[in-house]
């Protein structure tokens, strides 16, 4: 089309070709999506048939003006009106039985991180912020690290609060992450702050709140300067952050290898401090054990005790996710049903 | 530890209720698991007001009387008790309440006049024999406040975990003196009665001498660094006093008669056991404290004929074993109702001996948990004095001349230096050398004159756990109370250490599982195993149990076991954990897996098929070559394998996985299981440097994954054509595969099996395979002629090296 005169007659035409457009492309209409489309194609605001053929009105004689834009208000409201009901029929009906749109979709299986998994990546995500890495260590170690250089005095009642499985003499399945810290102090130099995820073991028979094996996180700082204030306060903003803003306690316990030792409570999930069955009526729940590292730990990796102090702290996640989770039966997480993983999709 | 919180309150007068004293232990000494009040039968009784008091109309001995027992209503009683007052307090037994001896309240007439409930006397709430009349209480509590909250009735036991390293602990003088230095209270050691005998001065000796007639030769001072004895003559063995048997009682233990119940009293006040010996069944007279002889054995107490090692001490009179030192008496010399004279043992035994001898014998006492942990060396003659002056006041008898103290290397006192900077370096907060002497003597700690700079520090006999400076900072801090010490986050520095590089491969492989759909466990090496090829564990907990995997799926079979006997059929478990092998050494080789286990259906059930395809070996295919890519490893290889292995994983010609059949003691309609098993990573258990020495920052040589390469997307178009060829069933199709891909040059962009048909067409021994190749010159649009001249190339040579031609249409 030229920018030309344009006569009535073709101006007509135009509208019954486009009314005529109308029938054929409603068979192409099954969902509103559909529907939307043909809308834009008419009535679009940039390019839709309507818009551009009223661009011609302006060059009709001035004469046929009225009677070409009576006629293309006609047409085009024919078209809104069949569009508006094609829209109502759409949303109140399915568009055939076959296509029962209540029915169920079609899912995969979901998987799912272990739930001790999802308490040590959520611990790990705050002590990242504060500046730790992970560590690692084997499962089978020697007693020098296991016991000695944490030291654990020989056949020491301290002992007693480790029940051992042993492979050889001397070679035992690691009672706790805690040599990881000997051995990340012997690998390298202050300043070192590093959790140590991993499996431990103890020769505990397996019931409904022991297990043989079992998940501890270890968490250890070591730099100079570092004092129980750096200790406590870490803790506690570390309790904020994972259990929402509560109350911490430090009791004192002990440890061969902190000095001074704690345990942290924290203020019962159950009850909120007031006391309940849960926490015994003392508002507390005990969340993990810790204190300054011992001198001689850090002594036993080489390292000048006058010079570096620090802290460490070990907890079980395994135990935080079942006061999360509700989890009544440690032995749940080993069983492994299905059904239970299943619960934990993130 | 059992404590008797009457028997504390005894010792120092503080305020505080048990929970409160629960409180103040927990926070400055140790933890109290629990408090027990002993007398739960009063629970139910209350404080009641008495309003009015009348005389009863058809008697004249009897009260009517309106009760406030907090219920909001005043409640008519019936009350027989002459001094009942209007104003004062009693305690009250409302209708449906217990009374100690079984009898349970109604509401009954006396006399006409409705008694709701009763008023009680001490002996009604079993608190005495007065039953002259109700007990008046002498409280502010408000009516209806728990009668055990407002009258000291009954003793409550406190449960205190006590620690290794606190021994003292484990007595109510102990405990005591940590009540009284936290609330600077004075302490003393009152006795429900007077203590007059007296015990003349011991005779100390190097390793024998005589007490009361009987000979006592030490010839074990390893075994038994101090042994001190008396003889009491005349005593007459009966029932003990109520108040000793309470106090027994109330710490959990049991009276059997006055003189073995003192030797219990003072073990529980002063926390050293003893033994009594009756004198006239020991040969001799004698005692010998020594090893015991090869092929010795005694009969202990508790009945049981016990073979001893020639490690263990033992209490012998001139002839036979009479008591395992620290840890039992014999039945021979035990006191019995017959015993008029007997030996008194006070002795300190070496901790790690009887810790060595408890072992042995499967045999543990209070008296070997308190050698074991400590016994105070230096308190041995209060202690003998103190139990031998009881012994006189509730079992009559006298004293038979100086007690024996065979002591032949006393303990010189422990002084450790304490430096007052170190204190505010450790702590974190200052603490001025005033209020460290001041903490630390309240518990029994003594100081030479110092500066002020550094402190000599004498460490009290009792605190075997205090040796070097640490432990002093350690008192500072507990006394002080670790409440006291701020939550400031101050300033640190980062970690340098970094990651351990199998930590992020841990986290890619668990990602990339998850997202396909499957479920994590976390559970247990143990494996039934075999000597052969399995690393044994010494001391298992169960046989089936006695060995650690080699595979993790090994463990994942079980898991999928379990699932199957819950009739969970469609299992897709996968677990990353450490394997163990024998490598020849005492140390197994120690590497961590991944392993994945898939049975079942491929997807849950939809209405739009009949059943979602089962998991098959395409499948467990996929899931290893997916966990090799989320490892970044492009050089490993799946090789087909024989039986239930279906491919394994080779890298480098080396073995690192496999895909295989599981076979499982699965029920008939049990889908197929496939499992999938890849090494991550050898585990290095070396030592990082010698004891005592560091090695700092050798690299580590374990894996990292590689980092990901971009690749330019292509602006030039592709050419794709499809060939279907003629493969003999015994031609891998890798092979063809490879020859495809030297033929047709660099411009192959992928390589893609879309068919595999057999049948109709295919001559026996083929199989027609479609592959669809697609080129493209990253720089220009490829012509048709190429491709085809690629094509031509690629059968040429395809005929020439396997004799496979192009399937005829």
């Amino acid at each position: 089309m030229t920018d030309s005169v344009v006569s009535l007659q073709e101006f007509l035409d135009e509208l019954r070709l486009i009314e005529n457009e109308l029938p054929s492309m409603l068979e192409t209409v099954h969902e509103t999506i559909d529907l939307d489309r043909v809308h834009v194609h008419f009535l679009g605001r940039q390019s839709g048939r309507f818009r551009l053929v009223s661009a011609w009105l302006g060059r009709l004689p001035q004469a046929d003006k009225p009677r070409a834009g009576a006629e293309l208000n006609r047409v085009k409201s024919a078209v809104e009106s069949v569009l508006a009901s094609k829209s109502g029929e759409l949303a109140t009906a399915p568009a055939s039985a076959r296509d029962d749109l209540t029915l169920p979709a079609r899912h995969r299986w979901l998987g799912a991180k272990h739930p001790v998994t999802i308490v040590l990546e959520e611990i790990e995500a705050i002590f990242r912020e504060l500046g730790f890495t992970v560590a690692l260590g084997p499962e089978v170690e020697r007693e020098w690290y296991n016991f000695g250089a944490l030291n654990f005095p020989p056949n020491h009642p301290a002992m007693d609060l480790h029940d051992t499985l042993y492979l050889e003499d001397d070679v035992l399945l690691r009672t706790h992450t805690s040599p990881v810290q000997v051995r990340t102090l012997q690998a390298h130099t202050p300043p070192i702050r590093i959790l140590a995820p991993g499996n431990v073991y103890r020769r505990d028979f397996f019931d409904a709140s022991h297990a043989p094996m079992f998940t501890q996180l270890e968490g250890l700082a070591v730099d100079e300067g570092i004092t129980f204030v750096d200790f406590k306060a870490t803790l506690a903003h570390f309790a904020d952050r994972f259990f929402g803003r509560t109350k911490t306690r430090f009791r004192p316990s002990y440890f061969p290898f902190t000095e001074p030792s704690a345990e942290m409570d924290v203020e019962c999930r159950n009850c909120g401090g007031a006391g309940c069955v849960v926490c015994k009526s003392t508002g507390w729940m005990e969340i993990m054990g810790c204190g300054m590292v011992h001198p001689s730990v850090i002594e036993a990796a080489g390292h000048d005790s006058e010079r570096y102090t620090g802290w460490a702290f070990g907890m079980g996640p395994g135990r935080v996710a079942m006061l999360r989770y509700g989890i009544p039966d440690i032995r749940i997480l080993y069983d492994s049903d299905v059904r239970f993983l299943e619960q934990f999709a993130e | 530890m059992n404590a008797s919180y009457a028997w504390l309150k005894s010792f120092v007068p503080f305020p505080h209720s048990p929970a409160e004293l629960r409180d103040l232990l927990t926070a400055r000494a140790a933890t109290v698991d629990d408090v027990v009040p002993l007398r739960a039968d009063l629970e139910t009784i209350v404080v009641g007001l008495v309003v009015e008091a009348a005389a009863h109309p058809d008697s004249d001995h009897l009260h009517v009387t309106k009760v406030d027992a907090g219920t909001g209503e005043l409640l008519d009683v019936v009350c027989g008790a002459p001094n009942v007052r209007a104003g004062s307090k009693y305690p009250f037994a409302g209708v449906g309440t217990t009374l100690p001896g079984g009898l349970t309240l109604e509401r009954r007439k006396i006399r006409g006049q409705w008694s709701n409930g009763m008023l009680c006397s001490a002996r009604e709430l079993q608190l005495g024999d007065e039953h002259d009349g109700i007990l008046e209480l002498d409280t502010d509590a408000a009516p209806g406040t728990p009668f055990l909250h407002a009258y000291p009735a009954g003793d409550t036991r406190l449960v205190i975990d006590v620690l290794p390293n606190r021994p003292d602990l484990l007595s109510h003088v102990g405990v005591a003196r940590e009540i009284a230095a936290a609330t600077r209270l004075p302490m003393s050691r009152e006795l429900p009665v007077a203590l007059t005998a007296s015990v003349p001065a011991a005779v100390r000796v190097a390793a024998r001498g005589t007490t009361g007639g009987v000979s006592v030769r030490l010839d074990d001072a390893a075994g038994c660094p101090r042994y001190m004895g008396v003889v009491i003559r005349g005593v007459r063995v009966a029932p003990s006093p109520a108040w000793l048997t309470d106090r027994l009682v109330a710490v959990g233990s049991r009276a059997i008669n006055n003189i073995v119940d003192v030797t219990n009293y003072v073990m529980h006040e002063s926390g050293q056991p003893m033994h009594a010996f009756d004198v006239a069944k020991l040969a001799g007279p004698a005692l010998v404290i020594r090893r015991a002889r090869d092929g010795e054995t005694i009969v202990t107490l508790d009945g049981v004929s016990r073979a001893l090692r020639t490690d263990t001490t033992v209490i012998a009179d001139a002839e036979h074993a009479q008591a395992i030192a620290g840890v039992m008496g014999g039945s021979t010399s035990e006191v019995s109702d017959a015993t008029t004279d007997l030996l008194l043992e006070v002795a300190h035994f070496d901790p790690a001996s009887v810790r060595r001898a408890r072992v042995a014998l499967g045999l543990a006492t209070d008296a070997s948990y308190r050698f074991e942990r400590y016994v105070d060396i230096e308190n041995a003659a209060h202690v003998l004095e103190r139990t031998a002056q009881l012994i006189v006041a509730l079992a009559g008898g006298r004293i038979d001349g100086e007690p024996v103290d065979v002591y032949p290397d006393p303990r010189a006192p422990r002084h450790v230096p304490l430096r007052v900077a170190r204190v505010e370096r450790l702590l974190g907060v200052a603490v001025a050398a005033r209020d460290i002497k001041e903490l630390l003597t309240a518990v029994g700690f003594a100081f030479a004159a110092g500066d002020g700079v550094a402190l000599e520090v004498t460490v009290p006999a009792w605190r075997s756990d205090v040796i070097g400076e640490i432990d002093l900072i350690e008192e500072v801090a507990r006394l002080r109370g670790y409440e006291s010490f701020p939550d400031d986050l101050r300033p640190f520095r980062v970690g340098t250490s970094p990651d351990a590089p199998r930590a992020s491969l841990e986290r890619a492989v668990r990602t990339r599982l998850v997202a396909a759909g499957l479920l994590e466990t976390r559970s247990m090496p143990f494996v039934a195993g075999a000597d052969e090829g399995f690393v044994r564990v010494a001391n298992p907990l169960a046989a089936n149990e006695g060995y650690l995997r080699r595979e993790v799926l090994d463990t994942l079979a079980r898991r999928a076991e379990y699932n199957l006997a819950r009739m969970q059929r469609n299992v897709r478990l996968f677990e990353i954990g450490a394997t163990f092998a024998p490598s020849g050494s005492a140390m197994p080789v120690e590497e961590v897996h991944v392993a994945a286990l898939v049975m079942g259906a491929r997807r849950p059930p939809h209405f739009t098929e009949q059943s979602p395809p089962a998991f098959d070996a395409w499948d467990a295919k996929a899931l290893a070559e997916e966990l090799l890519d989320a490892m970044r490893i492009a050089d490993a290889s799946l090789v087909p394998g024989d039986g239930d292995v279906l491919w394994n994983v080779r890298r480098a010609g080396e073995h690192i996985g496999g895909v295989s059949r599981v076979t499982l003691d699965a029920p008939v309609w049990a889908a197929p299981a496939f499992g999938i098993e890849i090494r991550l990573a050898a585990v290095d258990s070396s030592p990082v440097a010698p004891a005592g020495a560091h090695a700092p920052a050798a690299t580590s040589a374990a894996p990292t994954r590689a980092a990901i390469a971009y690749r330019a997307l292509p602006t030039t178009p592709s050419s794709e054509i499809d060939v279907a060829l003629l493969v003999p069933s015994n031609l891998p199709a890798a092979m063809v595969e490879e020859t495809i891909r030297a033929a047709a040059g660099g411009l192959l962009e992928s390589l893609v099996v879309v068919d595999e048909y057999h049948g109709d067409g295919v001559p026996a021994g083929f199989r027609s395979i479609a592959w669809r190749l697609t080129f493209r010159d990253p720089a220009r649009t490829l012509q048709s002629k190429e491709i085809a001249g690629r094509r031509e190339k690629i059968l040429r040579t395809l005929e020439k090296e396997h004799n496979v031609r192009q399937r005829s249409s």
